[in-house]
């Protein structure tokens, strides 16, 4: 079955403006996929009228994910550091929808939890791998999920490096990394260094 | 890690917390399950992953699209090609590159073949944490012969990369399908052996039917795909409701169940190898003749032939290997139905060598989560047969 089409607009774009107008900050046409980037605090009742209505029927939540944008160098859709990507599927068409929230550093997105229970992991993945905070999904203190309970940062942010980590020997005692132990990943940049004698021999 | 005490207020009074894994033959990886027990039953479940994470993502953001390719099939291990596919599906739709019929065929064959290696590791280890022991020696040799057919095809057994952006590594080689034939003609009787081992096994029956039964809603609310909410009556495939790499042209039917238990997803499953089956007989039916990836020689490297003659394929050649190739900026999401659920990437492009973000739509992580609710109310001896129900690989949850 075709999606739902009023001119040229996808209907679920028409009916968001419809309903919620201003909440509706941008609609993107690319390669094949709709986007609407929404208002965040807003991202709740947009989603229960996404998932309740009837001609649009958004039952399946496919997943969530996080991009952190604060390298990108081209037109943004959202002015907001991070964004959050939400996917949703409506079976009665088979159509996929996206809605982007933007969210900066130390700011909260509603968790979409009380809608859908498979929302649960991966916006903790996210929070995870990023610091955003989903408001009702909350960690318990120093809880992670990928990581180690005991890690510091959140690797997916771009000023993260890669390979950075410090390695540990034996009790303590010795090793590359054990002056380090207290305050591991202390603005140092691994960038271009991995596996030279840079990143060990410190 | 979180201790075992630390994981969740306990609820009860007289209830006892009991940790399962992350080393434990039945949680198939390094699945840590944690149970609050009341007598036998359960009370509260919660899963602790994060024991193979190994940081794709982050690390696919310094690799060239062509070199992320093997991490892919690193991610859910037993269906490696159709985590390839999902990935070139991807690429291509960024880079706007259309793959030729062979090339979509070939695709086709090879991950419907890794779909029936991963239903049979499925069954068989399934089976295994069950108590029957006999159906996991018949289907591992199946899988062992479809291996062999990677292992002809790419060089490779169980990770090929050969479904790269662009079409393929490599034609078919000669001989292929005399082989891929007769493997198929003899699997079906296999698969039939074994099936009727368990079909109405009593004692099989004693432990699957009516165990971790979902809903329709409840499936698609968790974000369940695949077989696991197919069993729970959701008719929904991606090969057929939006189609990619030619599924159209094949004829197949969607196998549903009604009641969603453990008994269903393994009926699911079953039909769902006779269907790939018939799709692969298709395919290598109507194959048709021609070239195999795109003449794009920004994407695809040049035959080997025109290297000595032309200096352009050279300079080609070149740019490829040491470069790779530049998609336009922007983002694409591509997802394939692979044997876990949908499987799905999402790419965005800063128009460099690099993906600026690449992210899974890991099916088995949002299975997962099933447990946790399936479990609930449920014997501590049926969280193995749940589990193995689910069919999760922790490389694709962790990644």
């Amino acid at each position: 079955m075709p999606y739902p089409m009023v001119g040229e607009e996808r209907l679920e774009a028409v009916r968001l403006r419809e309903k919620f107008g201003e909440a509706l900050l941008k609609v993107k046409e690319f390669a094949g996929e709709t986007y609407l980037c929404v208002d965040r605090t807003k991202l709740i009742e947009i989603v229960t009228y996404l998932k309740d209505d009837p001609e649009l029927d958004y039952k399946y939540f496919v997943e969530c994910l996080g991009v952190d944008y604060s390298r990108w160098e081209f037109e943004r859709d959202l002015p907001e550091r991070f964004e959050v990507v939400y996917n949703l599927m409506s079976l009665k068409y088979h159509s996929r929808i996206f809605l982007k929230v933007g969210v900066d550093d130390g700011q909260k997105v509603p968790s979409l939890t009380p809608l859908y229970v498979g929302a649960d992991y991966p916006e903790r993945e996210v929070q995870d791998l990023y610091g955003i905070i989903f408001d009702g999904n909350g960690p318990r203190p120093r809880e992670r999920f990928l990581l180690p309970d005991d890690w510091i940062g959140y690797p997916l942010r771009k000023e993260y490096p890669l390979g950075g980590e410090d390695v540990l020997f034996d009790g303590n005692q010795y090793g590359p990394a054990v002056e380090d132990v207290q305050m591991p990943h202390a603005g140092e940049s691994f960038e271009g260094k991995t596996g030279s004698g840079d990143v060990s021999g410190r | 890690m979180p201790s075992t005490e630390t994981v969740f207020e306990r609820t009860g009074e007289n209830t006892m917390i009991v940790n399962m894994g992350p080393q434990h033959p039945s949680t198939h990886g390094v699945l840590r399950v944690v149970c609050e027990l009341e007598g036998e039953t359960i009370v509260n479940c919660k899963c602790v992953i994060g024991y193979l994470h190994t940081g794709m993502e982050k690390e696919a953001e310094y690799q060239q699209y062509n070199k992320c390719v093997v991490m892919t099939d690193r991610m859910d291990y037993l269906n490696a090609n159709g985590n390839n596919l999902a990935h070139a599906l991807a690429v291509e739709k960024l880079l706007g590159c259309e793959i030729p019929k062979r090339g979509q065929y070939l695709r086709v064959i090879l991950a419907e073949l890794s779909r029936l290696a991963s239903h049979l590791v499925w069954l068989a280890t399934h089976g295994l944490d069950l108590g029957a022991m006999t159906p996991y020696f018949y289907l591992m040799q199946q899988r062992e012969y479809i291996l062999d057919l990677f292992e002809m095809f790419s060089g490779v057994r169980m990770m090929p990369s050969w479904i790269v952006p662009g079409g393929l590594r490599g034609d078919m080689p000669d001989g292929f399908e005399a082989r891929l034939r007769g493997f198929l003609d003899a699997f079906l009787p296999e698969l039939d052996l074994v099936e009727n081992m368990l079909v109405s096994n009593p004692i099989w029956k004693e432990r699957t039917v009516d165990v971790g039964a979902l809903t329709a809603a409840q499936a698609l609310n968790l974000g369940a795909s695949g077989p696991i909410a197919r069993a729970s009556g959701v008719n929904f495939d991606l090969r057929k409701s939006n189609p990619y790499s030619s599924y159209e042209d094949f004829d197949f039917a969607v196998p549903t169940g009604s009641h969603g238990d453990v008994y269903d997803r393994f009926l699911v499953r079953n039909a769902e190898m006779r269907e790939s089956v018939k799709i692969i007989k298709q395919a290598i039916d109507g194959l048709p003749s021609g070239p195999w990836r795109t003449t794009d020689r920004k994407i695809v490297p040049p035959p080997r032939e025109e290297l000595d003659s032309s200096m352009e394929s050279l300079i080609h050649h070149f740019k490829l290997f040491t470069e790779g190739f530049h998609p336009p900026v922007g983002e694409a999401y591509a997802a394939v139905e692979g044997s876990k659920g949908e499987l799905g990437f999402y790419i965005v492009s800063d128009g460099s060598n690099r993906p600026y973000r690449w992210h899974e739509r890991p099916s088995s992580l949002l299975n997962l989560k099933c447990l946790e609710v399936m479990a609930k109310g449920r014997l501590i001896a049926d969280v193995v047969a749940i589990i193995g129900s689910i069919d999760i690989v922790l490389g694709e949850i962790d990644r």
